[in-house]
């Protein structure tokens, strides 16, 4: 290191970088600058989702029924807890971390050695978390029904229940076939088909005195507003126009696609800020480990990156509160 | 030299962590049970268009953001200034932001509803 820095003869004065404006160093007040600017980034995030939300206050899903599985606790509803769980892994990550700064200001090389490894698995046991909740979503568990203005329709039992689209819908033979670029212009091709034809839903759900939709809307109670029978019937048959399974950018089976973008957008821009975060930390503990800061005599590298990594800590504390709170 | 002066400066603030800890551990455990349980109390009554139970979610997690910043990522210890460049500015953009799109929101959300605005068909 030593060898590439050409000595000047101003080392500590304010020429050579020895003013510290707001006794802050350089390196720390830059990142502290760049947190601010990602804060901002986060909050336009935030705010437009909100911004949609009030938009679509009526018909907005229900975070408790879109976000309710539990690793291993198949077809129990779960509300909550595991998203309360991604919060302690984080939560606790960031207490490894700060640990692991309070050891590095007092030169203890091992224990930030090993806080900053409990850091790094932190962060990895919640980008795998993070992963298992968008398949969950992505896949969907019931599948529900398009109309021509977009909204979603869902099918339930006579006791309010989900039924799945898989359990209901009659299948017939279909020359329904998936558009393959070989048959067209080349340059296109089909999205994927759903599972069943809206026909065969539709089939399915005539056959069944049972079934009722559930329409979007939420009710004066909170809940969404379940038609009857009669007018379930009118509904599907004059304003179904397609089935949808799970959620993509375009489609979404829980609710307005709006939300999918904003689940898929904010949680996708903070799972990409954590594996930054793993990243920076495995450098850090790589040089750590070989005992660069040790010769430095200072540790203030794991303190920046400690900064970045609360950051990531502060902005899930709050996508937490707005996406399954709130 | 660094080496003596912040050895002999920094002693270990480790309880002070782990009281932290504790702190947003229970504050995201009680946010957890009120979002389960949701009293009806606190759904039914509103205050400015928002149910109490939101205004409690959003109260407690200012609560835990400001033990985020000012312990784990050691505002406290900063100099005044250095404090009030990144809070200010954050919270005066922030709440403008907030201010104009959601007001936004709510206007769009009435024409779709009182307009004559089809979106259910």
């Amino acid at each position: 290191m030593e060898a590439t820095v050409a000595r000047t003869g101003t080392e500590g004065k304010t020429w050579g970088g020895g003013n510290e404006p707001l006794k802050a160093s350089y390196g720390k007040m830059m990142m502290w600058f760049f947190i601010l600017s990602d804060a901002l980034t986060f909050s336009g995030f935030l705010a437009a989702y909100g911004f949609s939300r009030f938009k679509f206050a009526d018909i907005w899903p229900i975070a408790d029924e879109v976000f309710n599985h539990f690793p291993f606790l198949h077809g129990v509803d779960a509300p909550m807890y595991y998203v309360a769980l991604m919060t302690f892994i984080l939560i606790f990550s960031s207490v490894t971390m700060v640990l692991a700064v309070d050891a590095g200001h007092q030169l203890k090389k091992a224990k930030v050695t090993f806080y900053m490894f409990l850091t790094i698995i932190g962060g990895v046991i919640f980008l795998g978390s993070q992963a298992w909740e968008w398949s969950n979503f992505i896949s969907g568990e019931y599948g529900a029904v398009t109309t021509t203005g977009g909204n979603i329709l869902q099918i339930v039992d006579a006791e309010g229940e989900r039924v799945a689209l898989e359990e209901i819908a009659i299948e017939e033979a279909s020359v329904r076939r998936e558009h393959e670029d070989n048959v067209g212009l080349w340059f296109e091709s089909g999205e994927g088909l759903p599972s069943y034809s809206i026909e065969e839903v539709k089939a399915g759900f005539a056959a069944n005195e049972n079934l009722l939709i559930r329409t979007g809307v939420l009710g004066e109670n909170g809940e969404k507003v379940i038609l009857s029978r009669q007018e379930s019937l009118a509904k599907l048959n004059n304003e179904a126009t397609g089935v949808v399974e799970g959620a993509n950018l375009e489609h979404n089976e829980y609710g307005p696609p709006l939300f999918a973008d904003f689940f898929f957008f904010i949680t996708g821009f903070h799972g990409f800020h954590v594996f930054s975060g793993v990243i920076l930390n495995i450098i850090i503990f790589l040089n750590v480990i070989v005992g660069t800061y040790e010769r430095r005599g200072s540790y203030e590298m794991v303190e920046k990156v400690g900064l970045y990594w609360h950051f990531v800590d502060l902005v899930w504390v709050f996508v937490f509160t707005f996406f399954y709170l709130v | 030299m660094a080496q003596d002066s912040t050895a002999h400066h920094h002693d270990s603030n480790s309880k002070r962590i782990w009281s932290v800890f504790i702190i947003l551990s229970i504050v995201t455990i009680v946010e957890v049970i009120l979002g389960i349980l949701k009293p009806e109390f606190l759904v039914d009554n509103n205050l400015v268009n928002m149910s109490l139970l939101n205004w409690i979610f959003i109260v407690l997690t200012l609560y835990k953001a400001y033990y985020i910043a000012w312990s784990f990522m050691h505002l406290e210890q900063e100099a005044k200034w250095l404090r009030r460049v990144i809070v200010w500015t954050a919270l005066f953009l922030v709440i403008y932001l907030i201010f104009i799109l959601l007001n936004e929101g709510f206007y769009i959300y009435q024409v779709y509803k009182e307009g004559y605005v089809a979106w259910d068909f």
